[in-house]
């Protein structure tokens, strides 16, 4: 469906520049925009100083707020390793599963994924307050007298983290293993290796790429979330999302919001990268 | 493999799963047909709180914005989102363009709504109904590329050379071929990118402007939440889960799975 010639640079600039244009004015331009905010000062009632320097960034590595994003980074990984240990299972099952169930399992994965995010955040309210389902149950089976605090403490944000974005992690998952080529396996078990051998040697070092592109969904919007900290946290746990939205919506100071932006942008584009070298990798090991 | 008391572990395990992700919704579900006046303790059934939701005029007004917001953003991205992935599907494949379409999907919520704040900021723009929907089509161009992108493959270039062969031109083509084969593709995107824009929040909070005129739903109950926990909110959250796991439901028959 290739072409040559005048009319089909006319058609492909028809079809693809409303698109490419709208995606350069409304992602582009706009992040172009916060990159060069967070190298400006705030002005004193709130708008742009524009003084050019590397104060923002330098503030983000502030004792106060490093430790903040530290904070934030070990909550986040705290959920993608408790993502991975669910997913990685699950995701294998799937996997495995008779073809036609495979798609149904799927979706039931993903299904909860496109809901509103703040009612799957506040479905955790209900059940984990202290009137809640759970507490409930725990006094009627006489486990406990005392409603427990479940709610408004780190464990809850992790929960309603891992609950918001598992399907993120199992997605990519299956998708690794559902490709490898079963030879691969049946080969390594015919060879003589035992089933665990096979499992650690050949499924796993080959389901990593996948792996990685769950850590990085499920890693990277934990970290720049605010609605999780604030339903279930009770607003006491700062994440990365918390300090930028902070920054912009009641510290009106933009140009440090900017700054934290663009690291959480550059941890992204980090980990993307490591995924790519790992897919890499993967690909020659396979070829090997 | 999985006949083994391991497998049958794991089996269980999987279950386990189902049940963590959808035990909080269905609990949601069944305590917003409860009489009582707190979320959590079931005392009978009622349907008050749904009758308690169609009183509320604030809430009715945010559901008619979001209706508004999403549909405007629908009908802008599934034009956008269809020509770009026809037009991505006859070119060369290029990296840069392909991971370009998902820089919208993969990029967090908040870092996106901050830029298009600080873009409406530049450009002096004043907020309403319409920076939300400007900003909505941005993410909603993606997820329609990517389920027509889908479809696309899938048709036969036989097909299509047949066509060309009789005569027809490519602009017939398209319309009498193509287009009808990618159709389910399209309107698969269009509910795809319909629920996403009627359930998204983040961004929304950030580009709407002041007021009443301008706050969706989800804005709504982002501050009924925060004021408490009512039994009114666990009605209006049940009717949205229930739209968005229709649509979504809807969108993948049609679809075939390109997203899942």
């Amino acid at each position: 469906m290739r072409y040559a010639g005048m009319s089909h640079i006319v058609r492909q600039t028809v079809l693809l520049a409303p698109g490419l244009s709208w995606l350069a004015v409304f992602l582009v331009v706009p992040c172009a925009i916060v990159f060069g905010f967070s190298f400006f000062e705030r002005g004193i009632y709130g708008g742009i100083e524009y003084v050019f320097g590397f104060d923002n960034y330098r503030r983000a590595v502030d004792p106060l707020y490093l430790g903040i994003l530290l904070g934030s980074c070990r909550i986040a990984g705290i959920v993608t390793a408790l993502a991975l240990i669910v997913g990685y299972p699950a995701a294998y099952l799937i996997a495995n599963a008779p073809p036609r169930r495979q798609r149904l399992l799927l979706v039931l994965v993903i299904l909860p994924f496109w809901t509103n995010y703040l009612i799957r955040s506040y479905a955790w309210m209900v059940l984990l307050n202290s009137e809640g389902f759970i507490n409930r149950a725990l006094r009627a089976l006489g486990l406990t007298t005392e409603p427990l605090p479940l709610l408004y403490n780190e464990g809850a944000i992790v929960l309603g983290l891992l609950y918001a974005y598992l399907p993120l992690m199992i997605l990519p998952l299956y998708a690794a293993l559902a490709r490898m080529p079963r030879d691969l396996r049946e080969a390594s078990l015919d060879l003589g290796a035992s089933s665990i051998g096979t499992f650690l040697r050949i499924v796993v070092p080959l389901s990593l790429p996948g792996a990685v592109v769950g850590a990085v969904f499920v890693f990277v919007p934990s970290i720049g979330n605010f609605i999780t900290p604030d339903l279930l946290g009770g607003g006491r746990t700062n994440m990365m999302g918390t300090l930028i939205y902070d920054q912009f919506l009641s510290a009106r100071d933009w140009p440090f919001g900017s700054a934290l932006a663009f690291l959480l942008i550059a941890l992204m584009a980090v980990l993307l990268m490591v995924q790519a070298w790992l897919v890499n990798r993967a690909r020659t090991v396979g070829h090997a | 493999m999985l006949d083994r008391p391991g497998g049958r572990l794991l089996s269980a395990h999987l279950g386990v799963v189902y049940l963590f992700l959808y035990l909080p919704m269905a609990v949601l579900a069944v305590m917003s047909f409860n009489d009582s006046r707190l979320p959590t303790a079931w005392t009978g059934f009622s349907t008050r709180w749904y009758a308690a939701l169609l009183a509320n005029e604030t809430l009715l007004r945010t559901a008619v914005n979001s209706v508004i917001v999403a549909a405007a953003a629908t009908v802008g991205a599934t034009v956008l989102g269809t020509l770009l992935a026809v037009g991505l599907e006859r070119r060369r494949p290029s990296t840069l363009l392909d991971t370009a379409i998902f820089v919208p999907i993969l990029i967090p919520d908040i870092v996106m709504a901050i830029a298009l704040l600080s873009l409406y900021y530049m450009l002096d723009l004043t907020l309403g109904l319409h920076s939300i929907i400007l900003a909505h089509i941005v993410f909603d161009i993606s997820f329609v590329c990517l389920v027509v992108r889908a479809r696309l493959r899938h048709i036969n270039p036989a097909i299509v050379e047949a066509s060309i062969d009789l005569g027809a031109s490519e602009w017939t083509t398209f319309w009498l071929v193509v287009f009808p084969a990618i159709l389910p593709g399209v309107v698969a995107g269009a509910l795809l990118a319909f629920t996403i824009s009627i359930d998204e929040f983040v961004i929304a909070y950030f580009t709407a402007g002041a007021g009443l005129s301008s706050r969706t739903f989800p804005m709504q109950i982002y501050s009924m939440i925060r004021f408490g926990l009512t039994p009114e909110i666990n009605a209006a959250a049940t009717i949205m889960l229930t739209v968005s796991i229709t649509l979504v439901l809807f969108s993948q028959r049609l679809g075939r799975g390109a997203v899942a």
